[in-house]
This record gives structure tokens, C-alpha cells and sequence, in this order.
């Protein structure tokens, strides 16, 4: 299968998770155990009604997302994954009005976990947003 | 001596506080999370719905929700426990006209234990250190036993400055 057909299937299949067609997440980038997602600033997702900056979590449901769609692009095959832990960084508040973008990296894979680091930008690209590392399960075909 | 205040203006007062924390923000609404107070103690519920599944084959509960939602809970949690004080003494009111300043979320580390089913979820913050300038928040989330947590997580936080 060519890389632009894998991309289009990809992209629906993350793109049709309920929570994240909520947040109006869009698959930017996906192959080989690397992902960007990028979300749309939404008054809705605000944490901080004095400064108009999206709340923490927001940014995490975007870091988890864009860290297990790059589990799932690894190319040892990956049927299915879950988090089992997620730690993020808030390095400076995301400014108000602009898209934020997260990029993830599978760094490593044993045979049931997978390593991954992930940072979340603005449109300043040169000042991260926030900082993510995690482990998720990295569920094989007719594995245990 | 002063006689007890009427329980239904000690209960008018600390409900306008939590109201004043909680409604002015639109992620908690968006979220749908509310939350249910005894006395001083918070529990924050997740109302399931359809659109906080992050995975329809099993189904199960967004992790990015489960982190927002227990991120969401220390947040409140640790304000309300540092605003107690003056919620209880009177001399400070919080409304919607006087919200107290946040936290700023440092850092944040979930541990997912199981998958969240999808019905509704719960949780609850302890405040594990409260320093002037740094405060430490671990949450418990659990669904139809409390004993059996589905979510857990530790944050750091930054307080706003004191304008004493």
C-alpha cells in the first residue's frame, strides 16, 4: 500500500474517534512511528476564563491522541493500543486564538510496550507548549 | 457567645463559592463534569456521554478525557482547599463577580488502570503538599467501585501570587 493511501486510511480511522471529531483534531502527518495532530483554538476548550488560554487537558487529549497514532504507525505492526501512562509538561500557556499542534515520536517498542515522546506547539514553533512522554501497550497480532 | 450560623447560609455561601470556580470555565462545562460537595470534601463527576469515547471497538473512555477530567479535579480541588479559608470566614466573598485566581498546571502524570467504561466516572483531589509558591495534588478516579480505581495521577502546580 503507498504512503499517501496508508495516510488517507489512517487519518479517517483517528479522525472518527468520537472525542477527538469533538475537539476537531486533524491528522497532519502519520508514518513509521511519527504522528502530527493539530486542533483548532475553540472558545469551548478554554481553562482560564481571565486570560482566555485552553486548558491543560485539552492539550492532553491532543498529546494522547497524537502519541498512540504514532504507536499504531510503527512499523512492527501494532492491532490495537492503550495508554498506561502519560506525563506531560506545561512548558508556557498555549496563546489564545491559535491552532495547536502536537507531534509524537515512537522512539522504542518491546514486544507488548511502546515508548513515545511527544511535544505540543503554537504557531511560535520555535517555543514548545507542552512536553509529553508515555507508555502504551503495544498489542501484536495473535499476541497474549 | 454568638449563636451557630443558620446551616442554610453557611450551605448558600459555600455553594456560590464552588459555583464561582466551577461555571466560569468552559472546558469544565464543555466536559459536562460537575461536582458534588460535602461539607469541605469535592467529588467531580464525568457524566458519560458518546462523544468522550476514545476508542469505539471496546468502547472506552478517551484517555486524553480521563487526564482532562482528573487534571480538572486537582485544579479545582487544590483552589478550593486553598480558598477554604477565606470562603469560611467571610471576608473574602467568591461569586461570579470574584473569582479567585488558578494554578498553573507544572506538570501532570496519569496512570491509566483500567479502561473507563462508558457510564460515569468519579474522582477525588487530596492536596499532598501546599506551599506558598508550589502545591502537590494526587487524584483518584474510580466508576462503580471506589475501590477499584480506573485512573490515578499526581500533578505540581504553581500558585497565583497572594495580593496580602
Amino acid at each position: 500500500m503507498d504512503t499517501e493511501s496508508h495516510l488517507h486510511i489512517a487519518r479517517r480511522f483517528i479522525e472518527a474517534i468520537p472525542h477527538s471529531k469533538a475537539l476537531g483534531m486533524e491528522v497532519e502527518e502519520i508514518a513509521n512511528g511519527k504522528a502530527v495532530i493539530s486542533m483548532p483554538f475553540d472558545p469551548r476548550l478554554i481553562g482560564d476564563p481571565e486570560t482566555g488560554v485552553i486548558h491543560g487537558g485539552a492539550v492532553s487529549a491532543l498529546m494522547d491522541t497524537c502519541c498512540g497514532a504514532a504507536v499504531m504507525s510503527h512499523p512492527d505492526g501494532a492491532i490495537a493500543t492503550a495508554t498506561i501512562d502519560l506525563r506531560i509538561d506545561y512548558m508556557r500557556p498555549a496563546t489564545p486564538g491559535q491552532r495547536i499542534r502536537a507531534r509524537a515520536e515512537c522512539y522504542h517498542v518491546t514486544r507488548s510496550v511502546a515508548f513515545v515522546r511527544a511535544t505540543a506547539l503554537d504557531e511560535d514553533d520555535s517555543r514548545p507548549v507542552a512536553a509529553a512522554t508515555g507508555a502504551f501497550t503495544f498489542q501484536r497480532q495473535g499476541g497474549a | 457567645m454568638a449563636s451557630p450560623e443558620p446551616v442554610q447560609v453557611v450551605k448558600t455561601r459555600r455553594d456560590a463559592a464552588l459555583r464561582a470556580l466551577v461555571e466560569g470555565v468552559p472546558y469544565i462545562q464543555f466536559l459536562g463534569i460537575t461536582f458534588d460537595r460535602r461539607g469541605d470534601e469535592l467529588t467531580s463527576v464525568l457524566a458519560y456521554r458518546e462523544d468522550l469515547i476514545g476508542n469505539p471497538a471496546i468502547p472506552a473512555i478517551h484517555g486524553g478525557v480521563t487526564a482532562a477530567f482528573l487534571e480538572v479535579t486537582a485544579i479545582v480541588g487544590l483552589t478550593w482547599a486553598s480558598q477554604w479559608d477565606a470562603i469560611e470566614g467571610g471576608q473574602m466573598p467568591i461569586d461570579e463577580n470574584a473569582r479567585p485566581r488558578m494554578p498553573k498546571t507544572i506538570d501532570f502524570t496519569v496512570d491509566y488502570l483500567r479502561s473507563g467504561l462508558p457510564r460515569d466516572a468519579y474522582a477525588r483531589a487530596r492536596v499532598t503538599r501546599s506551599g506558598r509558591r508550589y502545591a502537590s495534588v494526587h487524584v483518584e478516579g474510580w466508576q462503580d467501585n471506589r475501590e477499584r480505581l480506573f485512573a490515578q495521577a499526581t500533578g505540581h502546580f504553581l500558585m497565583p501570587p497572594s495580593d496580602g
